[in-house]
């Protein structure tokens, strides 16, 4: 009860400064929300681009949780996005096999790319000394301008365009590509309103992907004696030393798997959605607001997941406001941020909501 | 119970379903690339043409601004389930998206901003060109003939057709005006890195260059900068530039995306949407034109000059090359 009471009042109070925002700015705030409500959940298309939304933020969000509980900042997801991306992107075009081979193949290979790189941070730290938070801001940026560096390789650069070649067809992930453009797939669709709404996006399987990393790195962390050592290392590096944990193995395998998880989310984000890369004139964010996933979830997998599904719907409706409401981008950003802010933090309101309970207990007495 | 009552009200209040206005005006709606609307280049030129349609001929005008590329086939829908009667896309960028959402919509009219997809354009699907060419020729005249050292220098952002129209046109307006004229030209290979533009209008200077045209994005600035510092002549490009070095810059090569777009509503709202089709917008459409700046910078002798010759490629007695091949040409019927 308390708890329950404690996010709603948090969610309420986020909603309501986001109101105040909107009506600083002279827009109607319920109008605001109605957009954004009907933007997101009134027809099955939009449900399916929440759910393409938040696939890169439920990973990106698991990586900066898995990190944080060895006791990690994570601030690299968005540079292990990249690299993922760029495999993905990279040997999606170069390999020509079958698609039972090439998926899990290129998939593997970005998992591989992006695990050393995350573990480049953890080794770092962990024989030198350098704190991770400053050595993966700096590697965010090597993998943005390597990024950029290879879209313009030959070979791989798309010609006269500031983007890489597509990937091939079979490297796809996206359900039902082809059949859905086709006449046949077009003909049966226009049938079937649900379904032909559901598809019209690149729905893909990347959410299963994320789902299946949030089963396993719950059981990793909860159920194995591996996790657990890392969950000591988060709770006290000298503890865990003391107890013969070799803490700086478990640094660097810790960041190995949140590389691996943020380049699970690039690869599932060229290999559904966008099927190539474009130069980068700055960091499009997946990585960051993966760590705003991570804080809002409480660090645990299963948190990641609601809190991605969260945040990917406010992106997604709240975008929704400019054109209906002629709302600038920066406001709605704005008021994103105040409903995120105020979710993020309970404590403030877990105070009131004490002598509120202790209130109502009172009443309910003397009744 | 009440804790119910409340959560079902909230739920009542944001369910309730949303009418959009009913009423006949036409509805024209544009999706930003990831510039934003308020990029002090084409999006917010864009924008402003859409405003400018708005209020003269009585439109419902609204954008949607992209965060990320992979903003654009869920911004293109956004704006399709808004029920507007035409969907901008601008910039090339959006090329791929817009083709896949023609394509799915057969019905919904697109347009699009600076691509061609030439033989393969949908009955739904206009193209917006400009002929960049029009403008880098006069620019090209007004450098030769304000330089005083007769030789004058381009930088382009990479060696593409687009930057190809502005590099011939430039020449042959330079030699149009001047035979004797040289004209240095490099390729920076970057839209974004002003601290090379800065050192190849340098190096430029050095070899005697006193006016230097850019085609290249960013990098642009750092030529102008270069040219500030050393007190030369510099041309500005797509928007008047003037303000980043107001005694240097001597006109710019202006892309009215504004009127471009203009142009396309009013079209459509005479019931003539020419889909299917690309549209190349030049001199005489108001789409290409050099800034207004230009007046105080040059003698009013030469700028008399420049109206008669802009007359003139209006009217079609000039063709002003686009690539190496026309512009070969075009040097051959110089004296």
């Amino acid at each position: 009860m308390k708890k329950f009471l404690l996010s709603l009042l948090c969610v309420i109070s986020g909603l309501l400064f986001g109101a105040l925002i909107l009506k600083l700015s002279g827009i109607s705030a319920v109008e605001a929300y109605k957009v954004m409500w009907e933007g997101a959940f009134s027809r099955p298309s939009y449900i399916a681009y929440i759910m393409i939304r938040s696939t890169a933020l439920i990973l990106t969000g698991l990586s900066v949780a898995f990190a944080f509980r060895t006791g990690l900042f994570n601030i690299g997801a968005e540079g292990q996005f990249i690299i993922g991306a760029l495999t993905a992107a990279y040997f999606g075009c170069a390999f020509h096999f079958s698609p039972w081979l090439q998926i899990p193949l290129v998939l593997l290979l970005s998992t591989l790319t992006a695990s050393f790189y995350g573990g480049l941070a953890g080794f770092m730290k962990a024989r030198f000394g350098v704190h991770e938070v400053i050595s993966t801001i700096m590697l965010n940026w090597i993998a943005l301008y390597f990024s950029n560096f290879m879209v313009m390789t030959e070979g791989f650069h798309k010609p006269n365009t500031e983007t890489s070649e597509f990937i091939n067809p079979t490297t796809s992930i996206t359900f039902l590509e082809n059949w859905k453009v086709s006449d046949a797939g077009s003909t049966w669709l226009a049938q079937h309103d649900f379904l032909r709404e559901f598809l019209r996006p690149p729905v893909n399987a990347g959410i299963f992907i994320a789902l299946i990393c949030v089963i396993i790195i719950w059981i990793i962390l909860s159920k194995t004696s591996f996790g657990f050592k890392l969950k000591a290392v988060g709770f006290s590096p000298e503890a865990a030393r003391y107890a013969g944990i070799n803490v700086n193995k478990k640094m660097t395998q810790s960041m190995m798997i949140a590389g691996a998880l943020s380049g699970i989310a690039g690869a599932t984000h060229v290999m559904g959605v966008s099927k190539n890369i474009a130069i980068l004139a700055a960091h499009e964010g997946y990585g960051f607001d993966g760590i705003a996933v991570s804080l809002i979830g409480s660090n645990s997998p299963f948190g990641a997941l609601l809190s991605g599904f969260f945040l990917g719907t406010l992106k997604y409706s709240g975008q929704k406001i400019q054109s209906a409401l002629e709302a600038p981008s920066e406001l709605i950003s704005i008021m994103i941020g105040a409903i995120i802010f105020f979710i993020a933090i309970p404590v403030l309101f877990e105070k009131s909501i004490n002598k509120i309970l202790k209130l109502i207990l009172k009443n309910e007495g003397e009744n | 119970m009440k804790l119910q009552s409340i959560i079902l009200s909230f739920v009542m209040i944001f369910s309730s379903p949303f009418a959009y206005s009913a009423d006949k005006a036409l509805r024209v709606g544009m999706v930003t690339d990831v510039g934003g609307v308020n990029d002090q280049s084409f999006n917010q030129s864009a924008w402003e043409g859409l405003q400018k349609a708005k209020k003269e001929l009585v439109i419902k005008a609204s954008y949607q601004e992209s965060k990320q590329d992979a903003d654009y086939p869920a911004n293109l829908e956004t704006l399709f389930d808004a029920g507007n009667d035409l969907i901008w896309g601008i910039g090339f960028k959006m090329a791929d998206a817009v083709l896949k959402a023609a394509k799915q919509n057969p019905k919904q009219k697109y347009a699009i901003i600076d691509f061609s997809f030439g033989d393969k354009t949908p009955a739904n699907v206009v193209g917006v060109m400009f002929k960049a060419e029009e403008g880098a020729f006069l620019a090209g005249f007004i450098a030769a003939k304000m330089s005083k050292t007769n030789t004058i220098g381009f930088i382009g952002g990479m060696s593409v057709p687009i930057i190809h129209s502005f590099q011939y046109g430039y020449k042959a307006g330079a030699k149009y005006a001047n035979n004797k004229v040289a004209v240095l030209e490099q390729y920076s290979e970057s839209f974004t890195d002003a601290a090379k533009g800065k050192a190849i209008a340098n190096q430029m200077i050095s070899k005697n260059a006193d006016v230097l045209f850019h085609a290249a994005g960013a990098v642009g600035d750092g030529v102008i900068e270069a040219a500030k510092e050393k007190n030369k002549m510099a041309v500005g490009v797509d928007r008047d530039q003037n303000y980043l070095a107001p005694k240097n810059v001597i006109t710019s090569s202006l892309k009215r995306v504004d009127n471009a777009i203009f142009e396309v509503v009013a079209d459509l709202k005479k019931g003539n949407f020419k889909g299917g089709t690309t549209q190349n917008y030049g001199l005489k459409d108001g789409a290409v034109d050099i800034a207004p700046t230009t007046s105080k910078m040059i003698p009013a002798a030469l700028l008399t000059e420049v109206n008669t010759l802009k007359k003139k490629i209006a009217d079609g007695k000039i063709k002003i090359p686009s690539d190496e091949k026309a512009y070969t040409v075009f040097a051959k019927t110089l004296k």
